[in-house]
């Protein structure tokens, strides 16, 4: 008999016949038409329509046929509800059945059955089986628990099941307790605070009781739960340590896995003199080493795993570089890992022979491989100097070979080389022009034009060779245009006679016939620092660079002690913390590595706040971080390693690298004064703690926001752009995420948005409209989204708005409602503006008026407020970037008063004063508003 | 948790869709298709995010089996089980192909549905689960029969059941053993070391409590303090892992391997050393080239273990150039012959005894080429079996009990074996 004819029965009428045979009296029969019906239910076929039909043959006392009749039925409860309930009965009656494989049956279907109505019918049987003498029955019940709380959990509360759970952690079968520890689990993840799984040192014995006992996977849900527990002191860690290193020895990798997770985490409680410290230090390198015997997925799994364990505690390994060489038949996801880990294990007494395998590397057929292969042996140099020399002649030779994308990766990674080594190895650059035509892809066109700018001295022809870059200079990608504009500076600096034509020829390029902003702006620092002072430009352009660290993509220290706490999951294979990647509230709860308490230390308390503190990374990451590093391109100092970066858990950071190159880079160009700009970092870093908290009033909040920004940064230029938020997520767009921000550039207030689809189908026909609001925002033309958003494809559009719409008060003043349409639906969310986008360009307010209208202004149209720790520097310089216009300065009683206006779109003025005391950092801003009042009554 | 498990077949037909959580939908099975099936390039990843779903997938022969989840499950785990998942069905019906998938669909449902419940896998020892999923449809079981599969199931015991009989008990081991060689064309040894399995047949009555011992130094030098002697060699294991039903904590603690076996077949144990590997071949590799189009090969074989053993089924391969236009071959031993579709020449000898010595050597000519780049050389490889462990392991004693059946260890019949298989076993030239 076979059954695979099930599957090629196609023909039309196919659900009468079905039917037909469902309520035949033959036995037989109807057990073929349920096959038939599971079989087409499997390929995709709706055979819903036979729900009645099938729910008739679920009374038999044919076990088989029963379970074909409760797969159908957990596939399609959902749709048809009221007829589920026809089920019920059956269930209840198979609960009570003398077979347990019936009554775990039973129990464990009727959770799969996701239909409210029935979850009320389920309690009773499911009491009744949490306490059946039965364990198979119990261990099936204690998933059930879990099932049901995904359906209804204050149900599950309110019935007591999470008590009668928690109590079978106690039970006699191990794995009872195993499944009762993977629910409790689950649902304690949906309850971040509950405390549910109450681990104490009573509960954990129990726990490590039944691990000896229970199945592989059961020893799995143990190992993940102690994962989550912190012992008390060091003692307690040592005992559990030593009860769990056994597993070490377990045939399942996953057990290994969780072993380890626990054990690395425990050993953060030891302390380091310890003996058995160095023991457990011992004892996990050989585990971890046969891990990559296993099969390949696995191997994937354990080298992604063992990459963060190398750079957790590097001196497991260290003496294990052998094992990772790549063999000729490794599929090319554990070869790239196994390249990773090699670099990261490379130090002065392996490289040689790391060295040797990486060249052999460099000659195979895969094109990813090879170009890993390549840069490995440039980090290889940058790791161990000794080697450099070496690594430096490999690389050559593989230029000889003249593959293309073998050269333009070894020019990418000699650049960095260079960086690291300066005045050394600077012969090859001859060797390196001899390759410029061959290269076609951006970071390697880019590096080879930074080599030309930065040595443009030591090569006769840089002028020549750059110019042949500046004819397609349109074509050329953002970084190969920056990079140009750049070296083609350097150029001029070191050779002003015969370059001069050259570099008006770049910079009007740049500033005109570009219309990328960073481009342009870049050109025009440039071009104003040459034309008035080419001494600072001289000292800004050619300053001597950082040097580079020898770790370039090392994990931020915070989220690498996080995925230590996820070893073996999903997290630790994409090396993201599982907030990034899962849905809802699920994981979303950051985990921590516990501090060292050691009893020696005396420290007796251990409050998690502390031991957070405690275990924060002990110093500043010494790596240079790649993004927020903006300012050092701009130097032209080419920080960042070209490899990718681990994301950081805030994306902030990078808008506030952004920040900072305006602020920050800025100043130091016009101030002269390179060795500020850190500290300029430094208080914008501080800024958002300074807000004042009082402030009620929409537009003091806003001008609040703006001057706090504008006195931690400073940005003469451009106005403030609040970094980019989420406004709508894509769980409640089905698929589409929104997030965007708002900025004025050049007289225009622009919606920035990106537009991320993250579902699996196809987007088009965006189109956006807005609310009336209270400064009668509008967009000025249509959303420009003309191709279609593919999945997981972002696409970032600006849209200029203009200021002539209808107008309605709002509150908050400055809300704004928007309606974004696609072909799936319409979507609708607010956000809020900020108020300084408002400020128009003539908001310079003559004296004589100004001081008219701000006796004119009754008092009770005045709001006070203090801004703390702002530099003073320039203070009106930078707020006029924002379009807040300083009219006149004073000093009274040794404080400064300086005297603002400012205009909005709608012709409202607004007067400020700012009180400086000398010495105290502290600002006191009086705003007065001429027609705020009168506005308001507008409005209404 | 596991969301939802799915079997295609090589054009990506559904052949198996089993889902346990809501958050999977229908739509998931195509998303797998087609951004990872119908992909264009070579797979990247075993584990792909789309759309901020996970999939796990490994494939045996054309079929694709796939684990979906939205949540950041245990990726160990899931692999773990897609390959136990694997095992089971083989030991069900046989091979994993499209036909056997479709012929069982059934039974992979019930199996689905007993061995992964809410996405949590279950016990899924084969052992256990044909006790009570069965092709020919549930028997008829008496209440004690029935007690007696749950506890099994739920059991500290789970890949053994009670009242097994044989009349003549008996057990079979064997020592296989994979030795991996990388080595440079100066005969100096890049990377060696040598995988291990044990694998024990047993047909033993009732429930024996059996111990394993082995020649492993550590055990030997304790011994050897106790004042008993050690006689032979001893072998460095770097490390080990044994099968669920060895007690890890006993050994752990004592260093002795206890256990219940399974029925019938088992892999004891794996392990691995990298310490006084004998390395049963060496290979000389000579690689001249004669101006532009010719190369000339000689490659000499030695055998390194003793003269009264047999080394069978010797193939060595030695690569050619894209360009090889023509071969001569002359061997001493055995037959040689080039393959032009694969680039290389293929040696194959029947049986070699101990230290003894073998030579090829050969004229490659090679058509001229402007092609700039050089030839990679590939490294030689051989592949051979030798009958004894290249580690050196032996098995000292199996011993066997049964306290409640009247057999003892002496009336089981044991029977070991040992043999040394090629890994990766390659010399650059």
């Amino acid at each position: 008999m076979t059954d695979s004819k099930y599957f090629t029965t196609t023909k039309k009428g196919e659900i009468f016949e079905l039917k037909a045979e469902l309520n035949s009296d033959k036995k037989e029969k109807k057990k073929e038409a349920v096959k038939k019906v599971i079989a087409s239910m499997t390929v995709g076929k709706d055979v819903s329509a036979l729900f009645p039909d099938v729910v008739n043959c679920m009374q038999t006392d044919n076990l088989e046929l029963k379970k074909l009749v409760y797969l159908y039925l957990m596939n399609y409860a959902k749709s048809q509800p009221d007829m589920a309930i026809m089920a019920v009965n059956t269930f209840v009656k198979d609960c009570e059945d003398p077979n347990p494989l019936i009554r775990a049956l039973a129990v464990r279907t009727m959770g799969c059955i996701r239909v409210d109505k029935i979850t009320e019918y389920l309690c009773e049987p499911l009491r009744k089986c949490l306490k059946d003498e039965d364990p198979y029955v119990r261990k099936t019940a204690a998933v059930c628990v879990a099932k049901l709380h995904d359906i209804n959990a204050q149900l599950v509360e309110d019935q007591g099941f999470l008590d009668t759970l928690k109590d079978l952690i106690s039970d006699s079968n191990p794995m009872v307790v195993a499944n009762a520890v993977a629910a409790l689990s689950e649902i304690a993840e949906s309850h971040p605070n509950s405390n549910l799984l109450d681990l104490n040192p009573q509960s954990i014995n129990k726990l490590l009781t039944a691990l000896n006992e229970c199945t592989e996977w059961g020893q799995i849900f143990i190992l993940d739960c102690l994962a989550n527990y912190t012992p008390r002191d060091d003692r307690e860690s040592q005992s559990i340590c030593e009860r769990v290193t056994p597993r070490l020895s377990h045939a399942n990798s996953a057990v290994v896995l969780s072993a380890v997770k626990v054990l690395m985490k425990f050993m953060e409680m030891l302390p380091k003199d310890l003996d058995y410290y160095g023991t457990l230090l011992k004892k996990l390198a050989p585990p971890l080493v046969t891990l990559l015997s296993a099969e390949p997925e696995l191997q994937y799994v354990a080298l992604r795993n063992i990459n963060l364990i190398v750079q957790k505690r590097p001196e497991i390994l260290k003496h294990e570089m052998k094992v990772f060489f790549v063999k000729y038949n490794d599929p090319i996801y554990v070869k790239l890992e196994k390249l990773d880990i090699m670099i990261r294990l490379a130090s002065q007494a392996n490289i040689a022979q790391v060295l040797a395998e990486l060249k052999e590397y460099a000659t195979e057929v895969d094109v990813d491989f090879v170009r890993k292969a390549v840069r490995a042996i440039g980090r290889c140099a940058i790791k161990v100097e000794q080697s450099a020399e070496r690594c430096v002649s490999t690389l050559l030779d593989l230029i000889q070979t003249k593959v293309n994308y073998v050269v333009q990766e070894a020019i990418v990674v000699i650049k960095d080389i260079f960086r690291k080594y300066p005045n050394k190895y600077e012969s090859v650059i001859a060797t390196l022009c001899e390759n410029l035509d061959s290269l076609d892809e951006p970071e390697a066109r880019a590096a080879m034009i930074w080599i030309v700018g930065e040595y443009a001295e030591r090569i006769d022809n840089a002028d020549e060779l750059l110019e042949s870059f500046l004819e397609g200079f349109h074509d050329e990608s953002t970084q190969v245009q920056l990079q140009l504009l750049t070296a083609i500076v350097k150029l001029f600096l070191k050779k002003p006679t015969e370059t001069q034509e050259l570099v008006q020829q770049v910079l009007s390029l740049a500033t005109q016939d570009s219309d990328n902003p960073d481009l342009r702006d870049r050109g025009y620092i440039y071009w104003r620092l040459l034309s008035t002072d080419p001494v600072a430009a001289k000292e800004v352009v050619l300053a001597e660079k950082p040097l580079i660290s020898e770790e370039t993509d090392l994990i931020e220290p915070t989220l690498l002690e996080e995925l230590i706490c996820h070893i073996g999951t999903l997290a630790s294979v994409y090396h993201k913390p599982p907030s990034a990647f899962v849905e809802g509230s699920r994981g979303v709860m950051h985990k921590r590595l516990p501090a060292r308490t050691g009893s020696g230390e005396g420290t007796e308390c251990p409050d998690v706040g502390n031991a957070a503190g405690g275990s924060a990374p002990e110093a500043a990451p010494s790596i240079i971080p790649s993004q927020g590093d903006l300012l050092g391109d701009l130097l032209n100092l080419d920080l960042a390693p070209p490899t990718t970066t681990g994301p950081t858990p805030s994306t902030s950071g990078m808008q506030m690298g952004g920040m900072d190159l305006l602020g920050g880079g800025l100043e130091s160009l016009l101030g002269g004064d390179i060795g500020g700009s850190p500290a300029m970092g430094a208080g914008f870093g501080a800024a958002p703690a300074v807000m004042p908290a009082s402030l009620n009033a929409p537009v003091g909040g806003g001008l609040g926001d703006l001057f706090d920004l504008g006195g931690g940064v400073g940005m003469p230029m451009g106005a403030y752009i609040p970094p980019k938020t989420v406004w709508l997520p894509a769980m409640k767009a089905k698929g589409l995420e929104i997030s965007g921000t708002f900025a004025r550039r050049a007289g225009v207030i622009q919606m920035e948005l990106v537009l991320t689809n993250k579902a699996m189908s196809v987007m088009t026909d965006f189109a956006i409209q807005f609310n009336r609001n209270s400064f009668g925002l509008a967009p000025a033309g249509p959303l420009q989204v003309l191709t279609p958003l593919g999945p997981n494809q972002t696409i970032e559009v600006s849209l200029p708005l203009s200021t002539v719409g209808p107008v309605m008060k709002m509150d908050p003043l400055n809300n704004l409602q928007v309606a974004v349409k696609n072909n799936i639906d319409v979507f609708y969310f607010s956000c809020q503006y900020p108020i300084s986008m408002l400020f128009v360009e003539d908001g310079k307010m003559e004296r004589q008026v100004f001081l008219a209208t701000w006796k004119d202004i009754p008092n009770d149209n005045e709001s006070q407020f203090q801004i703390q720790d702002c530099h003073l520097n320039s203070a009106s310089n930078k707020l006029q970037g924002s379009n807040i216009f300083t009219i006149a300065k004073r000093t009274v009683e040794g404080q400064d008063m300086l005297y603002m206006s400012i205009k909005l779109s709608n012709g409202i003025w607004v007067l400020a004063e700012l009180k400086v005391q000398a010495g105290n950092p502290n600002y006191t801003v009086i705003l007065n508003e001429s027609k705020y009042i009168s506005s308001l009554r507008f409005f209404q | 948790m596991i969301g939802g498990l799915f079997i295609y077949n090589h054009k990506g037909e559904v052949l198996i869709s089993r889902v346990y959580r809501d958050d999977i939908g229908r739509n998931a099975v195509d998303a797998f298709r087609v951004n990872v099936i119908h992909a264009r390039q070579q797979v990247r990843s075993p584990v792909t995010n789309i759309a901020r779903t996970s999939f796990f997938h490994v494939k045996r022969s054309n079929i694709w089996l796939a684990a979906v989840t939205k949540q950041n499950v245990n990726a160990a785990m899931v692999f773990e089980f897609l390959y136990k998942m694997c095992d089971v069905m083989t030991a069900y019906f046989g091979k994993i192909s499209e036909e056997n998938i479709k012929n069982n669909f059934v039974l992979i449902y019930e199996l689905l549905d007993e061995i992964l419940d809410f996405g949590y896998p279950q016990n899924s020892e084969t052992g256990a689960l044909k006790t009570f999923i069965t092709q020919t449809g549930i028997k008829s079981q008496s209440k004690e029969e029935q007690s007696q599969i749950t506890s099994q199931v739920t059991g500290q015991i789970g890949w053994r059941r009670e009242g097994i009989k044989y009349r003549r008990n008996e057990l079979f081991l064997d020592v296989l053993e994979s030795v991996n060689l990388l080595m440079s064309p100066q005969g100096q040894v890049l990377s060696a070391h040598v995988s291990g399995r044990v694998v024990m047949k047993s047909y033993l009555s009732g429930m024996p409590e059996c111990k394993f011992g082995m020649n492993d130094k550590i055990v030997i030098d304790k011994q050897g303090k106790g004042g008993e002697g050690a006689t032979g060699q001893s072998i460095a294991i770097d490390d080990c892992t044994f099968h669920q039903c060895v007690r890890l904590s006993k050994f752990d603690a004592e260093r002795s391997i206890s256990f219940i076996p399974p029925d019938g077949e088992c892999e004891l144990m794996r392990y691995r050393t990298t310490k006084d590997i004998i390395l049963p071949f060496r290979v000389i590799p000579l690689v001249r080239e004669v101006g532009r189009t010719k190369l000339e090969v000689k490659v000499v074989i030695k055998s390194n273990f003793k003269p009264s053993l047999l080394a069978q089924k010797i193939e060595v391969r030695i690569p050619t150039p894209l360009n090889t236009s023509g071969v001569q071959v002359i061997c001493m031993k055995g037959k040689a012959k080039y393959k032009a579709s694969e680039n290389a020449i293929v040696w194959k000898i029947k049986r070699m005894a101990g230290m003894k010595e073998s030579q090829i050597s050969a004229e490659i000519e090679l058509l001229p080429t402007n092609d700039k780049k050089k030839w990679a050389r590939p490294p030689i490889s051989m592949n051979f079996e030798v009958p004894f462990a290249p580690s050196g392991l032996k098995v000292r004693y199996l011993k066997v009990f049964e306290p409640k059946l009247n057999y003892s260890d002496h009336d089981v019949i044991k029977w070991v074996r040992y043999i040394g298989r090629s890994g990766i076993y390659e010399t650059r030239c």
